[in-house]
């Protein structure tokens, strides 16, 4: 690793304020990303700013919805008796991220700020309809993924808590790879009362996607029939070692069937 | 550079380290504790897993200054004098073990699984140890030492 700083502020301004006095500095949330980047010399940041001790791990009901703060580990998700209650699909999905030691480490806003295109918390930040809330405004889910490992977070935008809303039922299925336990594919399918949303992961070149058309199949029959007839389409899907674009494309079908089976 | 202050296996250790120190390097260069092994440096094989603030997690994924202020057991402050910790007792009746090297790790792991979850099953087991890789064993013997272990931990 080359030799960086490292400052832990007690508040997300004094992060602010930490970050603005490094040339190019990073935030540090969990790290489970990080930490291993600068490991293999991909990043050489002046300065990291760890935000752990900014107050930012909190899960709260807010009615409709489940706010969840952005240093909420993936295992207190997993373990949070009021996601369980109301979102059970969220903390089975926390449940399932890497390993025990990432998910003991790992962070929600880590996670989704950082957008990897087979990450398991975006998908179900766009099924569902969730609100990133950040230090200087709040983005719905539709407008915050912009492309692989790419967000509309502004430069020295931290998030501070995420608010998904609470649907009528909901699952997360994925396919994960055998070594990383990334998901190859990963389907988040949330019904609301105005419809039903499918979020996919792992697949799309351009990171996470809604697929309008299973969305509308499912909209009129929340059953895996329903989506019998439909062509996915592998246009623009991830080709890799892993997989094709051909057998990605199968995959979505098949864990958007068993998601609401 | 910078200090840090840390509880490590009940002792309080004060040491200056570089910001990009790594726990695993702390822990093992500059303490000198090198029961906590590093297999590939990738986050991946579990080989470096300690107890941090009770819950396991890869010492060479954090930075040392990451750690200030916190309580750290590793292998070496299981045992009791000469008496094996349950676990430590129960890998070595089942031959959980061949080389040798993953099984810091993995006994670090299934104390912390087996703490929170007094009655594991296989499966539970099986995930829980996703984050350990053993090159030798083929797990069979290493799951059969964390359900002994667990049991003689009071499951």
């Amino acid at each position: 690793m080359y030799s960086t700083k490292y400052i832990k502020p007690n508040s997300t301004s004094e992060a602010l304020e930490a970050i603005k006095s490094m040339g190019e500095g990073k935030f540090l949330a969990g790290g489970m990303t990080l930490i291993p980047t600068l490991k293999q010399r991909l990043a050489s940041p002046d300065g990291l700013v760890d935000i752990s001790g900014c107050d930012l791990d909190s899960i709260s009901d807010e009615g409709d919805a489940i706010k969840i703060g952005a240093m909420t580990k993936h295992a207190s998700v997993a373990e949070s008796g009021l996601v369980n209650k109301a979102i059970p699909a969220l903390a089975k999905l926390a449940d399932g991220i890497g390993d025990r030691q990432v998910r003991n480490r790992g962070t929600l806003g880590g996670s989704v700020a950082n957008n990897d295109p087979s990450a398991c918390y975006p998908s179900a930040v766009l099924a569902l309809k969730a609100i990133v809330h950040t230090n200087t405004r709040s983005i719905e889910a539709d407008e915050f993924f912009t492309g692989m490992f790419e967000t509309a977070l502004e430069e020295n935008e931290i998030i501070e808590a995420i608010s998904f809303s609470k649907p009528t039922r909901a699952n997360y299925v994925k396919f994960p790879n055998p070594a990383s336990r990334y998901a190859m594919v990963g389907v988040f399918v949330a019904q609301f009362n105005d419809g039903v949303r499918v979020a996919v992961t792992g697949a799309g070149e351009g990171g996470v996607f809604r697929h309008a058309e299973m969305e509308a199949a499912l909209s009129s029959n929340y059953n895996a029939d329903a989506l019998s007839a439909l062509e996915i389409s592998s246009e623009g899907l991830i080709s890799d070692l892993h997989a094709s674009p051909e057998y990605r494309a199968n995959l979505i079908k098949e864990m958007t069937k068993r998601a609401v089976a | 550079m910078g200090e840090i202050s840390l509880k490590l296996n009940g002792k309080l250790e004060t040491r200056d380290v570089a910001d990009n120190t790594l726990l695993v390097d702390f822990i093992r260069e500059h303490i000198g504790l090198t029961g906590t092994h590093v297999g590939c440096d990738t986050s991946q094989c579990g080989a470096c897993v300690i107890h941090l603030d009770g819950v396991s997690v890869k010492a060479c994924t954090m930075l040392a200054k990451q750690a200030e202020g916190s309580e750290i057991v590793t292998i070496e402050g299981l045992a009791d004098g000469d008496e094996l910790h349950p676990m430590q007792q129960a890998f070595h009746e089942n031959h959980g073990l061949q080389c040798g090297f993953c099984t810091p790790g993995m006994v670090m792991s299934a104390i912390e699984m087996v703490t929170k979850n007094k009655n594991i099953s296989e499966d539970e087991i099986r995930k829980g140890l996703e984050g350990n890789i053993c090159r030798c064993t083929g797990y069979h013997n290493i799951v059969q030492s964390v359900k002994a272990g667990a049991a003689k931990m009071g499951g």
